[in-house]
């Protein structure tokens, strides 16, 4: 009888759409087929998708890497000795080594894609609950103050410091409070959020846990995209298991707290991704964007105070608390602390999850290690930011990832997606479907959201129809205007970014001849 | 070895229907609908988990699902129909067998999605929101499905797919199919 050997297939969702379930049953008869005694397991994904799936063996030197592997592949790789590390066209070296990975801070995701995401063994193994462990021993108030000087802020898009708004809920008398995870993850050219609910699961459980402690929370809401359908079966699957651990519930860990948890699914509407909106939705009704004030953290859910959070501010929060808040606000620049999971997508060659401090230039992400463009065209623009993020032409790609740099460009972190697009892009289109994006996805509470981005995809259609352009672009920037000083909230607000950004950087695609096709459209 | 596509049992809830739309839905019954209501009573904001279910369960949501909703919570009928239509999700009428959603958004849309969609409605002869002919798959846009590394992606049923080609969406069609 051989050894055991350890082969690790991701069961995330990314990697179980380009086949990763084929292939770890291919693994698993070939070594049948062979009698080679192999344990498969299913891990998080390591975050380079381009290489999905992304096969790893253990060996003494280190996990070993094979991808992007095909089911008929692998009796070749066996056949090569994959299984002790042996080259092959697929091989990779060492998992940590590829540049992509080994140029990556990753605190947040530190454990994503090296272990098996439901096992709390291997949580606790990877340093998993000594955040909360340590939190346990602190003071609500110190906790907050920890959190506040890390630097945190949060990584939904607005970027408001988290420590501030947990001590806003602490300091709120009620009878009851709430965390309400935001995991509605609706931005396209974002995908982090799932990541790391299918990958690493607890890490979401111990930052919610800690934020309860923190305010006095006992009831916990994890709001999932209905999207999402394999993020939610990981977390609920995740949560019976903390809960049969003493990890959730009453007298957590020995304690004398209690935090209940649960997962709520979203029903497709973008706007339920705005906390109000998520709120209302939480409670049973439209998705419909509360005014502020009352914040939330004041009247929130039912009324009560109540933290709201994105997964990955909340995914942050362990490591600052195991590690102390110096040691996360080390990391980053300026008012933006720490570490941003980055992720790459679109038209580019090396598309995945790149966690690094702020500071890093859009540069160095796209090109240095987004490899360019996938099909191998020049890169013309880059959305930055999500929907309602800024189009960013190459000559501004030197800019830092950092909040305030951003914000002076017109352009936002956002949650950190980079989607890029080659040289056949049109841009008319572009700013087009921003409005029409805008117009499917209201909440239909305010009239130049509602009925101005309507408008604004007739007017763009005029333009691009070469309909008395000079007359629709001045058109279009006033109804930019209304919209964004007359919206309620960032839907309305922000939709003209994308769209004035196309105007100021790609004006040429807004004054083709009418019918003349996209630049170098094939 | 644990697989984690097993979906575990909500907490605080009793619900074992998948939240999603599924290809195997049973026809309306009042008794069982009333059934699944009075699974979620007592949990706070059960609206949203009560129309999920019951989708699951029948594939639409059935006029006649309406007044149960608003008699078990104590709401009007029109509150519950205004929530039913705000969402994309819930649908009115009973889908196809399957349901293929084809991301539309921007990370898609840069590796080609505008011409995967254009090959899907004239391969299955549907627009959006429409069912085929023999009845095998209603077809739907979504804003992003979380794979834009792997675009452009497509979702049948609860099956995300990557990297979809023409030719790969069109074996895809024939093994569901066949
Ligand atoms: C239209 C719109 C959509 C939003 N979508 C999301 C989302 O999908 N996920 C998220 O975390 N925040 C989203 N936000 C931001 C939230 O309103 C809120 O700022 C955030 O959840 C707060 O958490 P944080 O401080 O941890 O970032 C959205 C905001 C707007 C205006
Ligand atoms: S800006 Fe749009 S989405 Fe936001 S509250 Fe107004 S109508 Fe609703
Ligand atoms: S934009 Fe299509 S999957 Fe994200």
């Amino acid at each position: 009888m051989t050894e055991m050997i350890t082969v690790y297939v991701p069961c995330d969702a990314a990697a179980l759409s380009v086949g990763a379930d084929e292939v770890a049953a291919a693994i698993v008869a070939e070594a049948a087929r062979r009698h080679q005694a192999v344990t498969v397991v299913r891990n998080g994904s390591r975050g380079m998708l381009w290489l999905e799936p992304l096969v790893e063996v253990a060996t003494a030197q280190g996990r070993v890497a094979y991808g992007p592997v095909a089911p008929e592949q692998v009796a070749d790789l066996f056949e090569a000795g994959f299984l002790t590390g042996g080259a092959h066209p697929l091989g990779h070296g060492l998992t940590e080594q590829i540049p992509f990975f080994h140029h990556q801070q990753r605190l947040t995701f530190a454990r994503c894609g090296l272990t098996d995401p439901l096992s709390v063994e291997d949580y606790r193994a990877h340093g998993g609950f000594v955040g909360l462990e340590r939190a346990l021993t602190m003071a609500p108030a110190d906790i907050c103050t920890e959190v506040a000087e890390s630097g945190l802020r949060g990584r939904g898009g607005a970027g408001f410091p988290t420590g501030i708004k947990w001590r806003t809920v602490l300091d709120a008398k009620a009878d009851e409070k709430f965390i309400c995870c935001n995991a509605d993850e609706g931005d396209s050219g974002t995908f982090a959020d799932r990541m790391i609910m299918e990958g690493d699961p607890f890490c979401l459980i111990e930052g919610m846990t800690v934020a309860a402690l923190a305010v006095g929370a006992t009831q916990g809401y994890i709001y999932v995209r209905s999207e999402y359908p394999h993020a939610i079966a990981t977390l609920r699957r995740a949560i019976d298991l903390a809960y049969e651990q003493n990890w959730l519930g009453a007298g957590l860990h020995g304690s004398a707290h209690r935090f209940d948890l649960e997962v709520r699914t979203g029903a497709g509407a973008y706007i339920c991704g705005e906390e109000t909106a998520m709120l209302e939705s939480i409670e049973g009704k439209r998705g419909m964007v509360r005014a502020k004030p009352p914040l939330p953290a004041l009247e929130g859910l039912f009324g009560k105070p109540t933290v709201v959070n994105n997964v990955l501010s909340l995914c942050s929060v362990p490591v600052i608390l195991a590690k102390g808040a110096a040691f996360y606000r080390d990391f980053g620049v300026g008012r933006s602390r720490g570490t941003q999971p980055f992720q790459l997508g679109g038209n580019i060659r090396h598309g995945g999850l790149f966690e690094t401090a702020f500071g890093i230039t859009l540069h160095d992400l796209v090109y240095r290690f987004g490899g360019g463009t996938a099909s191998g065209r020049p890169v013309r623009a880059v959305q930055v930011g999500g929907p309602l993020g800024a189009y960013l032409p190459e000559h501004l790609f030197h800019l830092p990832k950092d909040y305030e740099a951003f914000a002076a460009e017109e352009a936002m972190v956002g949650h950190g997606g980079i989607v890029v697009f080659d040289d056949s892009v049109d841009m008319a289109k572009q700013a087009r479907f921003a409005m029409e994006f805008c117009a499917i996805e209201s909440c239909g509470k305010c009239t130049p959201c509602r009925i101005g981005s309507t408008r604004g995809v007739e007017v763009i259609d005029r333009i691009i129809a070469g309909e008395r352009r000079d007359e629709n672009l001045a058109l279009l920037e006033d109804l930019c205007m209304v919209m964004t000083e007359g919206s309620l909230c960032a839907m309305g607000g922000l939709t003209p970014l994308p769209v004035r950004s196309a105007l100021k950087h790609f004006p040429e695609d807004f004054d083709r001849p009418a019918s003349a096709p996209a630049q170098a459209a094939e | 070895m644990t697989d984690p596509r097993h979906s575990g049992t909500e907490a605080g809830s009793t619900a074992p229907w998948p939240a999603q739309e599924s290809s195997s839905v049973r026809p309306w019954d009042a008794a069982v609908a009333q059934q699944i209501i009075d699974g979620f009573a007592g949990q706070r904001g059960a609206l949203l988990p009560m129309l999920h279910a019951l989708q699951g369960c029948f594939g639409c949501i059935d006029d006649a699902a309406l007044p149960l909703l608003a008699r078990s919570l104590n709401l009007s009928r029109a509150d519950v129909h205004g929530v039913v239509t705000f969402y994309h999700d819930f649908r009115r009428t009973r889908p196809g067998r399957h349901i293929l959603k084809v991301c539309r958004a921007e990370a898609c849309q840069a590796m080609g999605a505008d011409a995967l969609i254009a090959h899907i409605k004239d391969h299955l002869s549907v627009d959006f929101h429409e069912t085929t002919g023999d009845g095998a798959f209603t077809l739907e846009a979504v804003y992003c499905l979380g794979n834009c590394a792997l675009s452009p992606a497509l979702m049948l049923d609860e099956t995300l797919v990557g990297r979809v080609t023409p030719a790969r969406f069109d074996a895809l069609v024939a093994g569901v199919r066949s």
